[in-house]
């Protein structure tokens, strides 16, 4: 395998990577917030969710959705397991 | 009778605004409309020659702005098409030399004696492209199907409804009907998925276009190059008219599903 079939290029089909790429950045792009911008607001996210109750930090996820014309910041954010947290707070 | 303003514009360049605003020029003019194209790409002129009206121009859209003539004196009447204009852009100057407020106030002079009013937009989102928008009527979108091409037509998409000028309408160009059909390009119904905006014209890749460009009679002129039908398309669904869309690769999918639409619709 040459490099070039390894990153997919020269592969047919290659019209639906366009449209998936396409769908993502303008998702971020009509938002009005970059992918970068996006880790920075979740690591201040887990910042303050921190201060109160214990999270699994590793597992949070914070992606943006359109449903119809509605735009929707989403984040996903799991709490650490019971046991560890009756230890750790109060 | 009063002129419909229609920009031509992409965010882009390089994707056939110039292309396309002369040929739906000549297509419009060739039913007989009464057609001013007007080229607002100021220090970057090319609709002249596009036209093949480069050899006649005395004054140019900035004379006129600045009083230095008479708009109708900057106007180059086509004598293959009697009812075609051409109001070229300065070259030697750049595109603050033309504020939004003199396009309306000129367009605006056009509109008692012309059907149509054809605005060239720059290419990006300054300064040209705001002064190209503003007079406009109608705005047509024009993009390729290629990933950077159609983010920046979703980018101008929205800058054309804050500014109220929507919804515009979308000219898909540069179609290879072969590589949409084996999967390596996307096809009109991926596209109109990303962008959520009307269609008003898909134009093949062409070669017609380039041997146009070199001999300056742009391929309308000639209604039986494949580039060429698709304009007259776009100028009669400008009109108003019902024109179905040619099948360019999209297979079974976008145009299969319109067809079938309307069978279904013709039997019940
Ligand atoms: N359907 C087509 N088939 C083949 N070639 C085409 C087609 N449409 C445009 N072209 C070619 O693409 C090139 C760019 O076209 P054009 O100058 O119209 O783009 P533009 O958007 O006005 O560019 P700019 O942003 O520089 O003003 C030209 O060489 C033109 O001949
Ligand atoms: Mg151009």
């Amino acid at each position: 395998m040459n490099f070039f079939q390894k990153v997919g290029i020269g592969r047919s089909r290659s019209a639906k990577s366009a449209k998936e790429r396409l769908q993502l950045v303008l998702i971020h792009d009509r938002a009005g917030i970059s992918p970068g911008k996006l880790e920075t607001l979740k690591d201040e996210l887990i910042n303050v969710i921190s201060r109160h109750i214990e999270i699994e930090t590793e597992a949070v996820e914070i992606t943006l959705t359109k449903e119809r014309d509605q735009h929707r910041l989403v984040a996903d954010i799991p709490l650490a397991p019971i046991r560890k947290r009756r230890h750790t707070i109060s | 009778m009063s002129a419909k303003i229609v920009t031509i514009t992409s965010g882009k360049g390089g994707v056939g605004k110039t292309t396309a605003t002369a040929n739906i020029g000549v297509a419009l003019a060739s039913t007989g409309e009464r057609v001013v194209c007007i080229d607002a790409d100021i220090g970057l002129r090319n609709l002249d020659v596009i036209m093949g009206l480069e050899n006649r121009i005395v004054y140019d859209f900035v004379d006129v702005v600045e009083g230095r003539c008479k708009l109708r004196q900057a106007m180059i009447r086509d004598k293959r098409l009697d009812t075609l204009f051409l109001i070229p852009a300065a070259q030697t100057r750049d595109k603050t030399a033309v504020s939004p407020k003199d396009m309306v106030r000129l367009t605006n002079e056009l509109r008692q004696e012309y059907d149509w009013v054809l605005i060239d937009s720059p290419a990006g989102i300054e300064r040209g492209f705001r002064n190209a928008i503003a007079p406009a009527d109608l705005v047509l979108i024009i993009t390729n199907p290629e990933v950077s091409a159609v983010r920046d037509a979703d980018r101008i998409i929205g800058l054309i409804e804050a500014e109220e000028k929507g919804p515009g309408k979308l000219i898909l160009n540069r179609v290879k009907p072969e590589m949409v059909r084996r999967g390596d390009m996307l096809g009109t119904e991926d596209v109109l998925d990303v962008l959520a905006i009307e269609l008003i014209g898909i134009v093949p890749e062409d070669e017609s276009v380039i041997v146009a460009t070199n001999q300056g009679v742009p391929v309308a002129m000639d209604a039986n190059s494949k580039a060429g039908r698709a304009f007259h398309d776009i100028a009669h669904r400008l009109k108003g008219e019902d024109v179905p869309f040619a099948d360019l690769g999209g297979g079974d999918g976008f145009f299969g599903r319109i067809s079938r639409m309307m069978r279904a619709g013709g039997e019940s």
